[in-house]
């Protein structure tokens, strides 16, 4: 396929359009999510730095914004610095945080009267630069607003991150409009991996690339965030999605 | 007489009267020569106390009182009423036993203070007219002459002198009782002439013939006083941690701005980017004709040495982003750090510090599962499940009945007797629930499932997991 000089020269337009977009900007880098099959869809090999990007919930995970956060977590957990949390309504709770590697002198919590000033300060946070994160929680996120952030997280490599959370379910119908954020994904809770015993195993989350600058959408089913903040591919699926868990199979053989 | 103490008021002495006439109505009373002097200096150093821990505007009211502005300073102390409160409480722990009253205007609340229970907060300025109508005529600042003429004419209450023609009071009385009278409803501007603290470094620039009002103007000129500022603080080695900057406008008003910081600074980008994002605060009138910063809290400046090995990078500094998002949000928000707290309560395990805060010893638990979302108060379930330390099979919650696939648990949780003895045999079992539609919940039972007094076998949602 590369030696097809059609292709060859539409690398190179690529390339070539990607510098004009940069605007003179050096490359950010990128965050690997450390799984190969989700890191060959995201162009560069993993979330960019330096860019916004938006995380919902499916389903009753619209409301409730649990998996969406943890997600995020796990996402802030990987980057390097202080990270800033703006919320209006103060319901996490910091030692699930911890658990998906946010270690609690890392995270820096503002809870905001209003969806304005969180956004505000998210802006704000991402123009520092000293941060590795920011992650703020919001129901409505507007064309101008998301460019705001967009354009802030632009300045610096700090990682933006919108969690996207409703009052009502029917409100999530917000998450089709369009907005300037690099990324767009929508996490939702899968029965857990199964154990031998009885018990919960490690947590799924069905994962939905639903907007991608320069990418394609894709869906994946993932184990979610362990004490690193690093997402995994199950083993059932590893495997093949009909195979049998190993301990099925060595008791049958 | 000028003064008097309840004791003396109890038997009828009220300043105003002659001290001859006093002691015939108590033989006993202790009279003191007034030392005006005296009185004015401890106003003074009132005053000085008052603008360091309260306000930038702050004027003795002599003989007997101060007066604050409090715009825009009410929110450090988490609104008008604790405003108060804490004014009060921190005068009578020196032993000055205070009356306070905040008002639209200066004479309401100089007559509130003093003539109506303390403390009293009028919000509204059309309500202060209200407030005043009913009180002698004494609370209108007058001299006693004029205060005795006017109870002649059968003037008592502020209120009837409020509805009653005016043309004739000037003829009378001059215009003092109208000018009062106006002070007092807020209808003419009375300035108040703060103290300023002569040890305190600060800077001033006065706009003459033409002063200054758009906000870009101030924003250039706060700018130059920061730098003028941050140069006086550097000959005295120190580091601001409040800062007051003071807007004189033509029209004889003063609006202030003031700003905390977490730790001492002398940065001057730091320093005016936190003044002026309060800019947008000022209404200049028509227009600004002195500018006064100054640094109201200093704090000796110690520089630390900075990672000099060249292999490692610093951590960046973030403090700068603290103090302007902390004095962006005031009282509309909060900013915060989360750290483990010494309990296994799950509300207890989490405790606020501020964001500036060393790092913790204690650590959450790695292998215990612990939801995302806590619900602020844990909700009833109905739930069916064999005692004593089965899961639920099924559960209802807030309408909606989930079966329950798998489960993990019991995770038993104790009571802390020693925070509050009611909770000596109170413990809760927590279950982690994954329904079949593969969310997961945490839920608890109160008590132990055997034994009654360890609680009542209910059951409640306490959190999702992500």
């Amino acid at each position: 396929m590369l030696a097809d000089p059609a292709h060859r020269a539409f690398d190179a337009l690529r390339t070539e359009i990607a510098k004009i977009e940069a605007g003179g900007r050096v490359g950010k880098g990128v965050l690997p999510f450390g799984v190969a099959d989700l890191d060959a869809r995201l162009p560069g090999g993993g979330l960019p730095l330096g860019a916004l990007h938006e995380v919902a919930g499916g389903g009753s995970g619209a409301v409730d914004g649990a998996a969406s956060a943890l997600f995020a977590a796990g996402l802030a957990a990987r980057t390097v610095g202080q990270v800033l949390w703006c919320v209006t309504r103060a319901d996490l709770f910091a030692p699930a945080l911890f658990q998906a590697g946010l270690a609690p002198e890392r995270v820096i919590f503002l809870e905001a009267g209003d969806e304005k000033t969180v956004l505000a300060c998210c802006e704000e946070g991402l123009r520092h630069g000293g941060l590795g994160a920011v992650v703020g929680e919001v129901s409505r996120l507007s064309q101008t607003a998301s460019r705001r952030l967009q354009l802030a997280a632009e300045t610096g490599s700090t990682l933006g991150i919108v969690v996207r959370r409703w009052r009502r379910q029917a409100d999530a119908a917000d998450f089709g409009q369009p907005t300037a954020a690099n990324t767009r994904w929508r996490v939702s809770p899968l029965p857990s991996s199964p154990l031998p015993t009885t018990g919960v195993g490690r947590a799924r989350w069905f994962i939905e690339l639903i907007r991608c600058k320069a990418g394609e959408r894709a869906e994946f089913e993932l184990e979610a965030c362990d004490a690193a903040g690093r997402l995994a591919l199950p083993a059932d699926v590893a495997d093949g999605p009909m195979a049998a868990p190993s301990w099925e199979r060595r008791a049958a053989g | 007489m000028l003064a008097a103490n309840d004791a003396a008021r109890g038997l009828g002495i009220y300043p105003g009267a002659a001290a001859a006439r006093a002691q015939a109505v108590a033989a006993e009373l202790i009279i003191q020569d007034a030392d005006l002097e005296g009185d004015r200096e401890g106003l003074e150093k009132l005053a000085l106390w008052a603008l360091k821990t309260f306000s930038p505007i702050v004027a003795p009211d002599p003989p007997d009182g101060l007066v604050i502005d409090a715009t825009g300073a009410a929110h450090l102390k988490g609104g008008e009423a604790a405003y108060l409160k804490d004014l009060v409480r921190r005068l009578a722990e020196v032993d000055v036993a205070a009356r306070a009253a905040m008002s639209g205007s200066w004479g309401s609340a100089h007559a509130l203070a003093r003539y109506v229970a303390n403390p009293t907060i009028i919000a509204d300025s059309a309500d202060s007219g209200r407030a005043m109508a009913h009180l002698p005529t004494r609370a209108l600042r007058l001299p006693y002459e004029t205060i005795d003429g006017l109870s002649k004419v059968g003037f008592d209450i502020v209120g009837e002198l409020e509805a009653s023609a005016r043309a004739p009071l000037v003829h009378r009385f001059g215009p003092e009782v109208i000018r009062r009278l106006d002070q007092a409803y807020g209808r003419s501007a009375e300035p108040i002439e703060p103290v300023e603290a002569p040890e305190l470094v600060q800077v001033r620039r006065a706009f003459a013939p033409e002063p200054i009002g758009a906000p870009e103007t101030l924003a250039r000129y706060t700018i130059k006083l920061v730098e003028a500022l941050c140069a006086a603080l550097e000959d005295r080695g120190l580091g601001v941690r409040i800062a007051d900057l003071r807007f004189y406008r033509v029209d004889n008003r003063i609006e202030a701005v003031r700003v905390a910081t977490a730790k001492p600074i002398r940065d001057l980008k730091r320093l005016s980017r936190l003044l002026c994002d309060k800019i947008e605060t000022i209404d200049p009138g028509f227009g600004v004709e002195q500018m006064v910063l100054a640094a109201i809290a200093t704090e000796p400046l110690v520089w630390k040495p900075q990672a000099n090995d060249l292999t490692t990078t610093a951590a960046p500094d973030v403090s700068d982003l603290i103090d302007t998002l902390a004095n962006r949000l005031g009282r509309s928000g909060r900013l915060y750090r989360l750290d483990p707290g010494d309990s296994f309560v799950p509300e207890r395990s989490v405790r606020m510090v501020t964001p500036s805060a060393p790092a913790s010893e204690l650590a959450w638990p790695l292998n215990w599962p612990r939801p995302t979302r806590l619900l602020a108060k844990p909700e009833p379930v109905t739930a069916m499940a064999l005692l004593p330390d089965q899961p639920p099979t099924a559960f209802t919650w807030r309408g909606q009945r989930r079966r329950v696939l798998r489960a993990d648990g019991p995770e038993r949780v104790h009571g802390e007797w020693w925070r509050q003895p009611g909770e000596l045999w109170a413990c809760r079992d927590y279950f982690q629930l994954e329904t079949d539609s593969g969310e997961r919940f945490w839920v608890f039972r109160r008590g132990d499932g055997e034994w009654a007094p360890s609680g009542d076998l209910s059951w409640y949602m306490h959190g999702l997991f992500g």
